[in-house]
């Protein structure tokens, strides 16, 4: 069930708007994009001010690696330890670049007598970093409908993923990658015991959604080749806020564009905010200086103590027997 | 209460670790509150003391466990409350996707294979209400969003897991987000607390703690009758008698280490490290009864009652007068003092920063805190060459050393104790990377779970630990297991007698007592455990 669902969610989505589109090409063409694009920034906008109004009462960075010790002799790991601003800049750049805390992944086997191993295991690593890198290559290729002249850098983004020169049009290598590291990632979850028990019909969905989009784009590309002039009139057309629906773009189009619009719209709701949590991470985005720089809690309140003079009050005799000096006699 | 928990033999609780997750769903598997794998419940008289919420007496494995009557309502205002007052809660409440690394990094998990010990399942216990009641996709979609009501079985199930994690961080440090389960757990047991449910074995020393200073509730006198004890010990091992003073105003020292290093053994024999070690150097400072604690088992109830407790410290800082402090050797003490004293109770603007009085090192890294951690201060002596060691008289030790969870993801010190104990003992080995420094494994019962009644759990816990320890003793012929926490001393024990018998447990500074030649000492014939001395044993 927890599979059939988004699966079969996926693909009422495509029928839709493979039927859909054909009745109104406006609908699918200008106000959904529209109206997903608006969920997205705003959603996206009030997720990250709602973590933003719960405050930050302490600072609790994981510290993996030698703190910044009380002398040089004793080298401080600046990267995964970091104690100043700019360490904690290099720190988040590692996670989010190249996935620095998947990187140190380990595989726990268990032998017959008591071995236990904890091997290197870095195919999760690698699947995510193939899936995220291809998907913001992707991403920036497609600038070339957003933009009336292809700029340079997505031409050379452009030339560097199909440099093996297969097939014309020419293959991208990121294409087979997104649906290959997707493949992968939903491969694990299924297969894996352990990840497949805890994996909710909010895991499958957005990979299956993403496999939808990644497949539609190939076939847009490699088969069907919709008219890229008129893809690229409708798409400037909704930039520039001058909708237009050129004739000629097949319902193809329509359902990869339908599912990229579920996708934003779908983004600030679920767990695909991983993408602005990362950057609010308590345990990732701070620096190590707890004993150096004092750190304000904007709801420290007094609390009830036992104070000394209680204290004194309680053991007095036994104190003064015991030799200890005390305030009062 | 009274019935006798047997603990499996280790042979039959590694046969019954089963990886393979049940056929029904966590949602549809009911949780069984299991003898040997939990701590008795709180008794009343113990949260009244600490003006804690419906304090009662009440038994974990009663089917009722005399909730108050809108016990819902008070556990969801305590989960909304906490949402707003944690960023960390909110975030790591959203954003997990459950991409499974932190699965197998969990002790619990591994000495288990229960797949709600694994971080992510653990947390999804809790998500999964949060879900229900704070966001909008589970309150229509209900438990195809992940959603579930919060019904008694729910909370009983939380109540369980929030004391089957020992808040060691180790799934936060390969999280793709650094989302941190102890935060999660901390959370939870926040509000359990809102409930009056606590475990025994947190709340006795809780209460210990705020009326008379220290977990252990060591009135003024048996703390100096203990430490008394141990001057006499050290004069019979070394002919010098150490003279500490206690509750002195004037000191330029406060010295604060946890309570348990003066109360069993091996712990005992850390803190005669320190009454030696500060008496040679003819350090100025002072014990204090009142401050007499350097842990905090509030840490593992409330944040309010761990700001209470940690109170302490500084107030008595300013009433003695002392310049700086100097903590002893304590794990999760140690996450707490760097981690939450200065911005509690801090800030300590009445104290200076600490400046060595025998080396003159400023520890700047401590100039907030103005409290450093007696490794560096050890570390920083001896890289002066200020001690006289003599590291042979630890020849018949073959020594691995455990990085403390909260030292190591909370602080990261991790070469300052290690220089300490290279520059005391000869016979020095690591265990495998996988499982030392920022890897670390917990030993499997902080976090005051460390009660007897719990040694399944425990030594299910333990197991990843011990298993490298048996690693490195199967390899090196390791036969003591140093760190640097009173936790460790006393559990570390347990699990090594029970996992890898023949590796004892020792601090640090133990080590570096045994070494350390004093002014005016006889010709030592034994170690501070009164075992002779290697070359000495015919004697």
């Amino acid at each position: 069930m927890k599979i059939l669902i988004p699966f079969f969610a996926v693909i009422a989505l495509v029928v839709i708007a493979l039927v859909g589109a054909q009745a109104s090409h406006a609908l699918f063409g200008i106000w959904i994009p529209y109206a997903a694009v608006l969920i997205f920034v705003f959603g996206f906008i009030f997720k990250v001010l709602k973590w933003g109004r719960s405050p930050v009462p302490f600072r609790i960075p994981t510290t993996a690696g030698q703190m910044k010790s009380f002398a040089p002799w004793i080298k401080q790991n600046k990267l995964d330890n970091p104690s100043s601003s700019l360490g904690v800049l290099g720190r988040m750049l590692l996670e989010v670049l190249a996935f620095r805390s998947l990187f140190r992944n380990t595989k726990t086997q268990l032998y017959p007598g008591t071995k236990l191993t904890y091997g290197s295991e870095k195919f999760l690593w690698l699947g995510g970093l193939a899936f995220h890198w291809s998907f913001l290559i992707i991403f920036v290729r497609h600038f070339r409908f957003f933009m009336q002249d292809v700029p340079y850098p997505i031409q050379i983004v452009e030339h560097l993923d199909s440099f093996l020169q297969i097939g014309a049009p020419l293959l991208y290598i990121t294409d087979v990658v997104l649906l290959g590291a997707v493949t992968f990632l939903f491969l694990r979850r299924v297969m894996m015991p352990q990840i497949k028990y805890i994996s909710l019909p909010a895991d499958y969905f957005p990979l299956l959604l993403i496999f939808g989009i990644g497949a539609t784009g190939v076939l847009m590309r490699y088969f069907a080749k919709v008219p890229v002039v008129s893809v690229k009139e409708l798409v400037m057309g909704l930039l520039t806020f001058s909708p237009v629906i050129p004739q000629g773009i097949s319902s193809l189009f329509y359902a990869h564009l339908f599912l990229v619009s579920t996708l934003l719209a779908y983004f600030p709701l679920s767990k695909l905010m991983h993408m602005g949590g990362v950057f609010l991470s308590p345990t990732r985005n701070m620096a190590n200086n707890n004993r150096e720089v004092r750190h304000i809690n904007p709801w420290n309140y007094p609390v009830h103590v036992h104070t000394y003079e209680e204290y004194e009050d309680d053991f007095r005799e036994k104190m003064k027997k015991a030799g200890l000096p005390v305030e009062k006699e | 209460m009274a019935t006798k928990v047997t603990t499996p033999k280790p042979d039959q609780l590694v046969t019954s670790i089963d990886f393979t997750p049940p056929k029904t769903g966590w949602m549809d598997t009911p949780t069984i509150i299991k003898p040997g794998t939990f701590c008795w419940g709180a008794k009343g008289k113990n949260l009244a003391t600490v003006e804690f919420p419906n304090a009662r007496d009440w038994n974990p494995s009663d089917q009722d466990w005399k909730l108050p009557e809108n016990w819902q309502e008070i556990f969801l205002k305590g989960m909304e409350d906490l949402l707003g007052k944690y960023r960390s809660f909110k975030v790591f409440m959203d954003i997990c996707v459950r991409c499974g690394a932190c699965a197998d990094k969990c002790h619990f998990f591994i000495g288990s294979g229960d797949p709600k010990n694994m971080p992510v399942g653990r947390a999804e216990l809790l998500r999964s209400v949060y879900r229900k009641y704070f966001t909008a996709s589970g309150k229509m979609l209900g438990k195809v969003a992940g959603a579930r009501e919060l019904t008694v079985d729910v909370l009983k199930e939380l109540w369980y897991y929030a004391y089957q994690c020992t808040e060691c961080r180790r799934c936060s440090l390969y999280c793709p987000y650094g989302i941190d389960t102890a935060e999660i757990t901390i959370m939870c047991r926040e509000m359990l607390n809102l409930l009056g449910l606590n475990t025994d074995w947190i709340s006795g020393p809780v209460a210990n703690c705020y009326m008379k200073g220290n977990h252990l509730g060591l009135e003024p006198h048996a703390i100096m009758n203990s430490i008394e004890g141990m001057i006499d010990d050290i004069e019979t091992v070394t002919g010098v008698r150490v003279n500490p003073s206690f509750n002195r105003k004037g000191a330029e020292i406060l010295f604060v280490t946890p309570s348990g290093d003066l109360f069993a053994d091996p712990g005992t024999f850390t803190c005669m490290g320190y009454l030696a070690l500060f008496h040679e150097l003819g350090l100025d400072y002072t014990w204090s009864t009142y401050a007499s604690e350097g842990g905090n088992f509030g840490f593992f109830t409330s944040n309010e009652m761990a700001k209470r407790l940690n109170s302490k410290i500084y107030a008595e800082a300013k009433r003695l007068g002392v310049k700086y402090i100097i903590g002893g050797e304590c794990g999760h003490m140690w996450r707490v003092l760097h981690q939450y004293m200065d911005t509690w109770n801090g800030p300590a603007d009445f104290l200076e920063v600490p400046v060595s009085p025998i080396t003159g090192t400023r520890f700047d890294t401590a100039k907030v805190l103005k409290m450093i951690h007696i490794t560096e201060f050890t570390a920083d002596l001896i890289k002066h060459g200020k001690l006289k060691l003599d590291p042979s008289r630890n020849d018949d030790l073959v020594v691995t050393y455990h990085d403390s969870c909260n030292t190591s993801r909370g602080m990261g010190l991790l070469d300052e104790p290690r220089y300490v104990i290279k520059s005391v003992c000869n016979n020095f080995y690591e265990m495998p990377e996988n499982t030392i420094r920022e890897q670390t494994f917990c030993c499997g019962s902080g976090t005051g779970l460390n009660a007897s009644e719990n040694m399944e759990l425990r030594m299910r816990g333990g197991f990843p630990r011990a298993n490298a320890v048996k690693h490195v003793k199967e390899k090196h012929g390791v036969n003591m297991l140093a760190n640097i926490c009173a936790i460790d001393r006393a559990t570390l024990s347990a699990s090594m007698d029970y996992w890898v018998p023949g590796v004892r447990v020792t601090g640090v500074h133990e080590m570096v007592a045994n070494a350390l030649i004093m002014k005016g000492e006889k010709e030592r014939e034994t170690n501070l455990r009164g075992e002779p001395l290697p070359g000495k044993e015919g004697n």
